[in-house]
């Protein structure tokens, strides 16, 4: 297998991957998590109310606690799909990369096992945390993490070696042809969706900031004032959690909006990233139309449902969860063809053994 | 390849590595500090409220509203660079079989790429100047750049 076919097998796994994940967290733990903060924030509130500061610091504790259970699995959700699409976008510049055979599928073995160690190393780090660690500071799963992503670098740092040397007209070895630009239906459909989707995604995210940021921001602030006044005043309970619940929907509201922004920007991305590698998918192709469909129509169901669970709630967070599926059930099938191809365009080239 | 695949090409990687450098120089020097003002200043207003000190309670709130105004647009510039930044390397190597004359497609990806460059420079510059209009009319100019290139080569690819 050449560095390009571990390249794009690597980087559609990894997104996979990360994908399924997201929604496993999705399903599982975000609702949850958010519940058991609000829970926390409430409890922070009746110290107040109570003239605990010993209390209140405690809440703070575990609401800091739960931030991290939380914060470390979007990042490994993030980090996955992230590595993923870099894996994509450096197997479609291996043209150009004037390292010898063995050395770029070194790099790209370096680069795909970087992006799967990178997020496991951070999905550990809130289990493992400074459990058995030399260091003050930092847990062996900061310590994967970090290794891993060093291990990225290094390879992209060869990468840029390869194309630096490749800028100076230096061949090192067999070289992958270009690409064949294919007119097929299958290539622009995910060419023009992808771009659709990314304007799509950007016009959102202009108006969300225009029109929700700032007011996000001041509504933030005046809860947070109306938690503490009431958990000031007398009479505290019952109001103190309105507020509270006033704030979770607050926070809510702005990680759907903020969600569906930069889910539809990436399935655009990762539409157009896709759309190169269409030779490489050995599928017939009614398969491949298959596959390209599911993964468009399921990138426009998370987002748009993803933002309808402001008014629609669990049901559309499901139809989201659905569209997740689809994305992933068709980069699958896109999987199984990259598994498929027998090494046509590597072999013309003389890139794989 | 033609000269705005290239300009594509290149300028994305320009603008990956500025965001990159940006967010490592972030991530290293001001995100954790950032981070622990922001959570430190929100408990210290719950712990002021809890001994009845009211305007330690209002100094902590404002203070947390501050860290979070710049926290929020600091991120945000990093993960736009570089999002655009790989959104500028992708179009740029399929970039000639979007439907348009050379000439064309030269100044879409120099829309592009003026665009991806003062839309993220105006958000962090609303850092520098809260509540200025200059930084948000430099926001808004890119977002409109890029919106424009956006749509051009969305038809393209389209009609090709």
């Amino acid at each position: 297998m050449g560095a390009r076919r571990i390249l794009i097998f690597g980087g559609i796994a990894l997104i996979a991957a990360g994908m399924f994940f997201g929604d496993i967290f999705a399903v599982f733990i975000l609702h949850q998590n958010g519940g058991k903060t609000g829970e926390m924030l409430l409890t922070a509130a009746q110290a107040v109310a109570n003239r605990n500061p010993a209390s209140v610091k405690d809440a703070f504790g575990h609401i800091g606690n739960l931030l991290e259970d939380r914060g470390t699995k979007i990042d490994t959700h993030v980090h996955m799909t992230d590595a993923g699409y870099l894996c994509l976008l450096v197997a479609l510049l291996q043209p150009y990369v004037a390292l010898s055979r063995e050395r770029k599928r070194l790099m790209a073995a370096m680069l795909v096992l970087g992006g799967v160690f990178l997020p496991i190393g951070i999905f550990l780090i809130h289990y493992l945390g400074l459990a058995f660690s030399p260091f003050p500071v930092i847990g062996w799963a900061s310590v994967l993490a970090d290794s891993a992503g060093a291990v990225m670098i290094f390879a992209i740092l060869g990468q840029a070696w390869g194309l630096w040397k490749h800028a100076r007209s230096v061949r090192s070895g067999p070289v992958e042809p270009e690409l064949p630009l294919e007119n097929s239906w299958c290539r622009r459909a995910l060419l023009t969706g992808g771009t659709v989707l990314i304007l799509l995604g950007f016009l959102f995210g202009a108006w969300y900031s225009a029109m929700h940021l700032y007011e996000h921001e001041a509504r933030e602030i005046r809860i947070l004032n109306t938690i503490l006044d009431v958990a000031q005043s007398a009479d505290a309970s019952s109001p103190t959690s309105l507020a509270v619940n006033d704030y979770g929907m607050l926070q809510a509201e702005k990680a759907l909006m903020i969600a569906a922004h930069s889910h539809v920007i990436e399935f655009g991305l990762l539409a157009i990233l896709l759309s190169f590698i269409q030779p490489y998918v050995f599928l017939s192709d009614e398969w491949k139309a298959r596959c390209v469909k599911l993964f468009l129509v399921g990138s426009i169901l998370l987002p748009v449902f993803v933002l309808l669970e402001l008014r629609m709630g669990l049901v559309a967070g499901g139809i989201a969860d659905a569209g997740g599926l689809l994305v992933i059930v068709g980069m699958i099938g896109m999987l199984v063809g990259v598994l498929r191809y027998s090494g046509k365009l590597d072999a013309e080239a003389g890139v794989s053994q | 390849m033609s000269a705005a695949g290239k300009l594509l090409i290149f300028g994305g990687v320009g603008l990956a590595a500025l965001g990159m450098i940006y967010g490592l120089h972030y991530a290293v020097f001001a995100e954790h500090q950032r981070l622990d003002h922001m959570g430190g200043s929100l408990a210290t207003a719950f712990v002021e409220a809890a001994n009845r000190n009211p305007e330690g309670t209002r100094s902590a709130i404002e203070d947390y509203r501050r860290q979070k105004f710049a926290y929020v647009r600091e991120v945000d510039v990093h993960s736009h660079w570089v999002g655009l930044a790989m959104l500028a390397i992708a179009l740029g190597v399929v970039f000639d079989a979007s439907g348009f004359a050379p000439r064309t497609r030269f100044w879409l990806a120099v829309a592009l790429l003026v665009g991806a460059l003062i839309f993220p420079l105006g958000v962090l510059l609303q850092n520098v100047q809260p509540g200025s209009l200059a930084p948000s009319a430099m926001a808004v100019s890119g977002v409109l750049l890029v919106t424009i290139a956006l749509a051009g080569v969305a038809f393209g690819f389209a009609r090709k």
